[in-house]
This record gives C-alpha cells, structure tokens and sequence, in this order.
C-alpha cells in the first residue's frame, strides 16, 4: 500500500499556488499566517518521508483494519440491475473515513513538535477520530462541536468525552459544522505556537485540501487494487460518494481524475428540496466566494453573507464544498447531484434490509442516487461507504414512523 | 494628501483611532457614532462591515455584527449612510471587513465608491499580501486608498519589513496572538513592542487587540504611535440610550491623563 504522495500530480489535484482551477488559495487573516505557511512548507516533505509512510500504513493496517474490504452487494446489485460494489469505510476503527485523515495529521503534528490538538466536527464522526488518535499519542484534544450537533448526535459526543477529548459547543450562527469549523479556526489564533489544527474535510486554507486528499487517497488506491483482483480491471464505470466538504469523495477520486472514463458522481444533501430554503446543495446553490479563508463554491445571500444551510445528516451540513470539488464541479469532470432528506432516509433502509447494512445518513445520500444514474447491467458501479448508522439511530428511528 | 498620513504628519503620537461596527446598534447609528467621536476627540474611526463569519473576531464584535446584520446592514447600505459624511467631518476614516462581501460588491466598484465617499483607507485582514500585490494594489493607487496589514508577535522580521514595505499609512500592530476582545496583559508583550519599535518601519504604528481603557491605552502609546479600541467601544454603546453623551464619555475615559 502506497499513500500515493510522490506520483500523482493531475490537472485536478492542487498546483503549486495552492489553487485548483480557480479555486483554494489561503484567505487567512495574519494571525493564522505562521501556522498554515509552517504546514504548507513541511507537509509534503514531512509526508514524504519513508519513515512517515510507514508509521502511516502500519498504523492504517493494525490499528484502523485497512485494507478496508471492497464488497460486491448481491442484493444490492440485483435490484439495481448493475454490479454494484461497497467500499466499506464503516468497518474502519471509530465507523468512517474520517480517521485515515486523522492518523496522518497527529503523526503530522508529532513531527511538527505540537502538544494540543484542536478540532472542529459536525456528525461527530471527525471529532471522534481525531480523540481517539489524541488518545492513542497521549495528546490534549478539544473539539468544537455545534450545539445543535450535539444535540442530534449525542453518541458521538459520549465517545469524545470517554476518549478523554473536552467537546466545547459552538453556540454562534447556525451552530452546526461551519460555526464548529470558525470557533475551531479561532482557537488556532488564540494557540498560534502550540496547537495543530486538524481539519475534518479536504476545506480551509492551502495545504489543508490537498493534505487530506492525500491522506484519503487511500481509498481509491485501494479500490484500485481490489478491483483488480475481482473484475480484472482497476477502473469502475462509476464512484459515487456523497460530499459534505468532500474528504471521502477526495479521497474515493483521488486516483480516478484522469481516467476520464470513469464517471465520478458526488452527491450533495438537498435537505428539504434544493429550492426549498432547507438545503445544502452548495453546486447548485452556491457562488464563488471565501469560506473558511478558502475560495470555492459556497451559498450565500447576494451580499456575501454565509447563508444556513440544512440536512437531516449533520456532516453534510455545510454551505461550503472543498476548492477540488468546486473544481471537479466546474470543469464537469464530476457530476453533481442531490439527494434530499427523504430520499436518503429511504436508501438507508433499503441497505439495511437489503444487505444487513445500517450506512451512516451521509453515505445513505451517495445510496440514493444509485437509482437516478440509468445503470446497465454491465456497469462496474463503486460506492463509497463513508460510514456506519449507528450514531444516526435516533433519527432513522424517529422517521421510522 | 490621503488624510491619514497627514493625521499622522500633524499628531505622531497618542492617535486614538476607534472601531465599531456599522449599523450598529442600530442601522442608522453610523454616522451619529463617526460625527460623535469626532467631537469627543478621536482622532481616526475604523468602520467594520459587518460578516457572519467574523474569523479573526471574539464574541463581542461577532455579536456586533449579527446585530447589524439583522439590523439591515450591507455594504451599499454603508455606502448610502456615508453620503455626505465628509461635509460634516474630517478624521480618517477607515473600513474593515473580510473579503467575501467585497468580492461579492465588486472589488473595483467598491474601492470606487469608497474613494466618492471619502473613506481613506481599508483593513481587509483575510486578504492575503501577495493576491493584493499581484491583482489589488494598483487599483487601491488609483482610487488613493491605503491598505493597512496586520502583524503579530509570532510575525516574522523579514515578513514585518515586507508587510512594511506594501504597507500605506500605518501598520496594524496585533497586541497578542488572539481574536479581537481577548484581554490578555500588555505586560508580556513588551518585547515584542520593543522589537517593533527598533525596527524603524517606514509606516507608523498602531496596537491593537485588548486596549480597552486609559491604562492600555497609555501603554500602547508608549510602544506605538498611538493604539486602536474596538471591543471595548462596541461593549460601552450596547444600550447606550444617548449615544453622543456615551461616547464623548467613553472618549474621554480614554483619553485621561495623557502627559503631552
Ligand atoms: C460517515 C460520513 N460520511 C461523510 C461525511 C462528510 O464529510 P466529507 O464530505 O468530508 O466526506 C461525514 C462527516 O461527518 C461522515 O461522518
């Protein structure tokens, strides 16, 4: 297993600027400057290094159980009438993608000398693990967490605090994933020489995108590999993984941009509908603009304030999407589509009972579109599985009804 | 002459420049607030255009500005309120605000109308120095706004020296490394004040974060030029049921027992 930091550079990956496209930069205030330009001068290097690399996979191997398995759903597949594929992030240790990203920035922030580890989450799938490597490395971890989040997401908030992480609520704006994201950033100016900030999703500044892409790109180079052995080809018809800032889709196209052929399909939370005010379909209702000192799509009035966005999955709720999928988004080389509410509540049902799968409501979203996309039989489709449903019990049982 | 520099030509020290937030408390209290520390004897007034993600802002400058928000404040509203100011007063006066209401104004519409209404000068501190040298710098010249950068204890000596040099009419001193409104104590920052104040910049200096009555007032101004008050300012107007009495009060407070 590579982490594939050397090789891949592609027109859709990151340029030495820290832009894709027209997208990315680092819109920080001064105050963040010392920091974000340490990283931007070390994480290639630090990343690089063999010795990180292999610390990097071994820990992905023993301690997250990666390779993480690529299943072909049966079931699934049949009643879609193609071949359709799960990349099962929801084995992973802690339930999601999010924590190959967390593993490679501690042992990033170790070699960067730092003793405080600061975190924003909305699902709380970030915030655990980013307490459970803070855990493992013995560092103090303090996650902002929304308090509306915490509310929706309370098992998440107990396994922070049992991993020894303090959970502080943000109480401003929406007080979901954005307002975490500014408290976490403003925390990060009051702690300029100690702290690293590690950001859940492939947002924020310059190097953050392009780092936690690479630290995701796992996920393709090992659909890659599993492809191979069970079709005989490295290349799917499809991925499809659902976008909140992007991290798991980053990570499950990272190694497909180029291959033109295949189609990368990312799906937004329509919330209510996209044209409902209760929506956070950032492709159809964004504009460019500066969130999170960053340059990308984001939904915002006509005067540039930050509008609130809604889903019924607390990680998808962001009125932001990361530079790289603003990019994939208007160059066309990814399809953007929603899934509302509804349709993803329905899809993580179907799962259950098709496959014995509870999927996080995040990934539920990718699931609902799998009927929109006209499959043939002969489609080799993939489907990130970003996570599991345990933590969204309370609310697929609440529309049980 | 930008009036800024000719500010500091005729006072090089103990400037009192003042912020608040525009709109705030309530929409139509921008220009009585300007006009009123004008009178009290501010020297200079820095108008923030309220953002709902104010990342380098504390609590209460945040609370500011969704206040204003909610009020019904926008930048062209800010513009209109503006109109006619500079019949009535002659301090600098300066915006700040962060880069995305801009970008969605219009870069080059907005600095234009800020030339038509007389603002002197911007802070737009997630604006980065190289994207404003490379793409903003020569519309800045041409509509004779200064654009004032940050910098920071942690704020390297080759990086204060470049800041410097693209800096126009002073540079923003950051008292500690922190959001507006922390209330850190000036002590600890002594040296890096003495270190500022060796470097002999081109540009004056003003501190700013944490000053927020006479004491760190006077403190700033035996480091500096003179010093900026923003939280402070906007806490003391909250309720202020008259908001000129306030500030001349306020001001006043300020500006006790200055030795000069
Ligand atoms: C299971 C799961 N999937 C997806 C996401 C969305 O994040 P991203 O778009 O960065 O993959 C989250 C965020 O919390 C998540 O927990």
């Amino acid at each position: 297993m590579d982490i594939a930091v050397n090789t891949s550079q592609s027109k859709y990956h990151v340029n030495k600027k820290g832009y894709y496209g027209d997208f990315g930069g680092a819109y920080i205030p001064e105050m963040l400057y010392p920091n974000v330009e340490e990283l931007k001068e070390q994480y290639m290097q630090i990343i690089s290094d063999p010795a990180f690399q292999q610390e990097f996979e071994q820990l992905l191997k023993d301690y997250v159980g990666r390779p993480s398995p690529l299943y072909f759903a049966k079931r699934l597949s049949e009643k879609y009438k193609a071949k359709i594929y799960l990349k099962r992030e929801d084995l992973n240790h802690t339930g999601a993608h999010k924590v190959n990203n967390t593993i490679g920035q501690i042992l990033l922030a170790k070699r960067l000398g730092k003793k405080r580890i600061i975190a924003e989450t909305g699902a709380g799938q970030h915030g655990v693990a980013t307490a459970t490597v803070c855990a493992l490395m013995g560092l103090e971890c303090v996650v902002y967490m929304g308090s509306v989040d915490i509310q929706r997401q309370a098992p998440n908030v107990a396994r922070m605090r049992m991993l020894g992480a303090t959970v502080v609520p943000a109480t401003s704006g929406s007080k979901t994933l954005k307002d975490a994201t500014n408290e976490a950033i403003r925390d990060w100016i009051n702690n300029p020489v100690d702290t690293h900030y590690i950001i859940g999703s492939v947002v924020g500044p310059h190097p953050y995108p392009d780092m936690v892409a690479r630290f995701q790109s796992v996920i393709s180079e090992e659909i890659r590999q599993q492809l191979v052995e069970k079709t005989g080809k490295p290349d799917p018809d499809y991925v499809i993984a659902c976008v909140g800032g992007g991290s798991n889709a980053a990570g499950a196209f990272f190694h497909f941009t180029d291959a033109e052929k295949v189609k990368l399909v990312a799906v937004e939370a329509a919330g209510q509908g996209v044209n409902s005010g209760f929506s956070a379909a950032t492709s159809q209702l964004g504009r460019p603009g500066i969130i999170h000192a960053s340059k990308t799509l984001l939904m915002q009035t006509d005067d540039g304030q930050i509008v609130e966005p809604h889903s019924i999955s607390a990680g998808l709720d962001y009125p932001g999407v990361g530079p790289m999928h603003a990019n994939l988004y208007t160059t066309g080389r990814a399809l953007f589509l929603n899934a509302t509410d509804d349709e993803s509540l329905a899809a993580g049902y179907e799962l259950s009972l098709l496959e014995g799968i509870i999927p996080a409501l995040e990934s539920a979203h990718a699931l609902a579109k799998l009927k929109d996309l006209s499959l043939k039989p002969e489609d080799v489709v993939v489907v990130c599985l970003s996570g599991r449903g345990d933590k969204d019990l309370e609310t697929y049982i609440k529309h049980l009804k | 002459m930008n009036r800024i520099d000719q500010l500091f030509q005729n006072k090089p020290k103990d400037i009192l420049n003042v912020y608040c937030t525009a709109g705030y408390p309530s929409l139509n209290d921008t220009v009585t607030i300007v006009e009123a520390l004008e009178q009290s004897g501010a020297d200079m007034v820095e108008l923030g255009m309220p953002f709902s993600d104010p990342l380098a802002d504390g609590p209460v400058i945040q609370e500011s500005s969704t206040r204003a928000i909610k009020n019904g404040m926008r930048i062209s509203v800010l513009f209109e309120q503006l109109k006619g100011l500079r019949d009535k007063v002659s301090l600098p006066i300066i915006l700040m605000g962060y880069m995305n209401p801009v970008m969605q104004f219009g870069v080059e519409n907005f600095l234009r109308k800020c030339a038509e209404t007389g603002v002197d000068g911007l802070i737009l501190p997630d604006l980065p120095m190289d994207e404003y040298e490379s793409e903003y710098k020569g519309l800045f010249e041409k509509y004779g706004l200064h654009n004032i950068f940050l910098v920071t204890p942690e704020t390297s000596e080759a990086r204060i020296r470049k800041i410097d040099g693209v800096s126009n009419g002073f540079v923003y001193a950051v008292s500690s490394s922190s959001t507006t409104g922390k209330n850190k104590e000036m002590g600890d920052q002594e040296v890096y004040f003495q270190r500022l104040k060796a470097m002999n910049l081109r540009n004056p200096i003003l501190i700013g974060f944490g000053i927020r009555d006479n004491k760190t007032f006077r403190e700033a101004c035996r480091h500096s030029n003179g010093a900026i008050i923003g939280s402070a300012f906007v806490k003391a107007i909250e309720n202020s049921a008259n908001l000129q009495a306030t500030v001349k009060e306020f001001v006043a407070g300020i500006k006790t027992n200055m030795n000069r």
